[in-house]
């Protein structure tokens, strides 16, 4: 997902009887629904895990500006222009939020920032593929976007309130980028040979590192147990895999594309589609820096962090001054 | 109409919408590389505002202009020659303390002709200044915020301030030139000469140069060829490149 193969504790999940009373009382709340506060005492594990989720989600939204920003200044009409400035202007939004979600954690945004230029952090696979065509804005909006909704949309009711309500307001938002996306895609899909020829080779290209986004199988992961029982995970990577190709293999089919899955076939008595996994060697390859992209998104990254130096510098000194100013004056 | 006015007409509209758009395009280009994320933000929001302005501008050119032309037709299909947009506007971003102050200098006309227009004796180009008026007011109270923050910022901030401002000032003069069609325009009500807005932009100008400890260059030389597409920059070509790539690439299209 926006958040791959967060650690936890590496522990798994803690036996009741060694927890102590305040540990005990803390998943007391967990379980009954009810939202843990930043004022609100919290084990060590679920704040360092938060702060690993939620920063991984927001440097992933702020990635995630580049792929669709490449074809901004292309976008082929005025409206198609607006709506994508509109689009990554929401992507940035949402880092926003979550960045400030992980500073009530006790995180700076800086520091946060820091982690991600040096490699530290990691954010969300899927943004290292490229976008080459006008096809990709749509497939971005409809398969990246689609399954950022189905890992969000159950985040909304995870245990931090402020990263719960960061998802609230995230979710309003999010149906709005997968609806222009497959408004793209059926441009493309039913417009000219070589639109449809687009369309249909941006599903090639991003069909499976969409399924990648999830993460591999974590059934056996100690770390997503424990972030399951701290309500920080809610379902399982295969879980929403699983729903989400459910969900678009007729919306791909409504379109006339083909999903490049020869094993793709509607199985009645499971009451779901069976599909191949990805390339998880790819995948780990592009964890590790490999992707196709890796280089040239932390690189543009660190370049707008680097040349705006002299500016977040001037804007300080200038508050300073003028704070300064004004208890001088009074 | 008679034909001299509706030359006249639709050069204004096309220098409205073709300015609006060259500027959004490259505020565009910063998407993903701010300095700050909401700078980002601010950024993508100035970008979306103005193309919504040219949207409205270049569809009033088409109607005007008469030949069964959209809006997206006379972004994507005409060639340098035929922009009328000011040369400010098509000039690269650089770094981002000129875009700023090429945003301010623009901002700072934009705001000061608009409410004007707001008050057009064409009810079509008074409705579009109207809406476009509000979103150039708070550009301007945007764009002034960091040129004064940046002036008065740094030692470095200012120097980068301070060269931004001496490169761009030669190409604000063209925002106040007149020609014998804006002297139609103003006859009738529709636009006020370009001219007889310059002694407030000055004053507007020296104010916030003030604040921003910046020097204003001496001199009242100006580059000029955009408004009326005699000579545009090298950069523009480029520019269009890429907006127009899609369109012309794959002609009759819907995208
Ligand atoms: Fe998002
Ligand atoms: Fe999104």
């Amino acid at each position: 997902m926006y958040a791959q193969m967060v650690k936890s504790t590496g522990k798994g999940i803690k036996p009741r009887e060694e927890m102590s009373a305040q540990e005990r009382a803390f998943q007391d709340r967990v379980d009954a629904d009810e939202r843990i506060e930043p004022r609100d005492w919290m084990p060590d594990g679920y704040r360092q895990n938060l702060i690993r989720q939620i920063g991984q989600h927001a440097h992933s939204e702020i990635v995630g500006q580049l792929p669709e920003g490449n074809w901004i200044t292309r976008a082929p009409t005025l409206q198609r222009k607006m709506i994508l400035l509109a689009k990554v202007q929401d992507e940035a939004g949402h880092g926003l939020y979550l960045y400030a979600a992980a500073e009530t954690l006790g995180v700076s945004r800086d520091d946060l920032t820091e982690d991600l230029l040096s490699g530290r952090m990691k954010y969300s696979s899927i943004f290292n593929y490229p976008t080459l065509t006008w096809a990709d804005i749509g497939a971005v909006g409809w398969l990246v976007d689609g399954a950022a909704i189905m890992n969000q949309v159950p985040l909304q009711r995870t245990s931090y309130g402020p990263y719960a309500r960061a998802m609230v307001r995230i979710c309003k938002e999010e149906s709005f980028h997968q609806r222009q996306g497959y408004d793209i895609m059926m441009k493309m899909a039913q417009g000219t040979e070589a639109q449809h020829r687009m369309a249909q080779d941006a599903l090639n290209r991003f069909w499976y590192p969409s399924l990648m986004m999830f993460g591999p199988s974590d059934t056996e992961s100690v770390h997503s147990a424990q972030s399951m029982a701290w309500k920080i995970k809610i379902d399982t990577n295969d879980g929403l895999r699983q729903k989400f190709v459910d969900q678009t293999v007729p919306q791909a089919e409504y379109l006339g594309l083909t999903v490049p899955d020869e094993n793709l076939k509607w199985n009645e008595k499971r009451g779901h589609y069976d599909f191949s996994q990805p390339d998880w060697d790819e995948f780990f390859d592009v964890l590790r820096g490999n992707g196709p992209c890796n280089t040239d998104r932390l690189g543009a990254r660190r370049n707008a962090w680097e040349d705006g130096a002299w500016v977040r510098e001037g804007l300080l000194a200038h508050a300073r001054k003028k704070a300064a100013r004004k208890t001088a004056a009074e | 109409m008679a034909g001299n006015d509706k030359d006249a007409l639709l050069n204004f509209l096309l220098r409205m919408g073709d300015s609006a758009l060259i500027l959004g395009h490259r505020v565009s280009e910063w998407c993903g590389h701010s300095p700050v994320l909401e700078e980002d933000i601010a950024l993508a929001n100035t970008a979306l505002d103005l193309i919504g302005q040219t949207q409205l501008w270049l569809e009033y050119a088409a109607e005007i202009q008469g030949e069964g032309n959209s809006a997206d037709d006379l972004a994507f299909l005409r060639d340098a020659w035929d922009f009328r947009n000011f040369l400010l506007a098509e000039l690269p971003n650089g770094d981002f303390g000129r875009t700023m102050m090429r945003q301010f200098l623009f901002d700072a006309w934009a705001s000061i002709l608009l409410p004007r227009l707001a008050q057009s004796s064409d009810p079509r180009v008074a409705e579009i200044a109207a809406k476009a008026a509000k979103e150039a007011a708070y550009h301007l109270e945007r764009s002034a915020d960091t040129v004064v923050g940046l002036g008065d910022g740094t030692a470095e901030s200012h120097d980068r301030m301070q060269a931004a401002l001496d490169y761009l000032y030669p190409y604000v003069g063209e925002m106040f030139l007149s020609d014998e069609g804006d002297a139609a325009l103003a006859a009738a009500g529709v636009a006020p000469d370009p001219a007889s807005l310059r002694n407030e932009y000055d004053a507007l100008l020296k104010r916030v140069m003030n604040e921003a400890t910046l020097e204003l260059p001496d001199t009242r030389f100006t580059h000029s060829g955009g408004r009326d597409g005699r000579m545009h920059t090298e950069h523009l070509g480029h520019l269009l490149c890429s907006m127009q790539w899609l369109q012309r690439a794959y002609p009759g299209s819907t995208w």
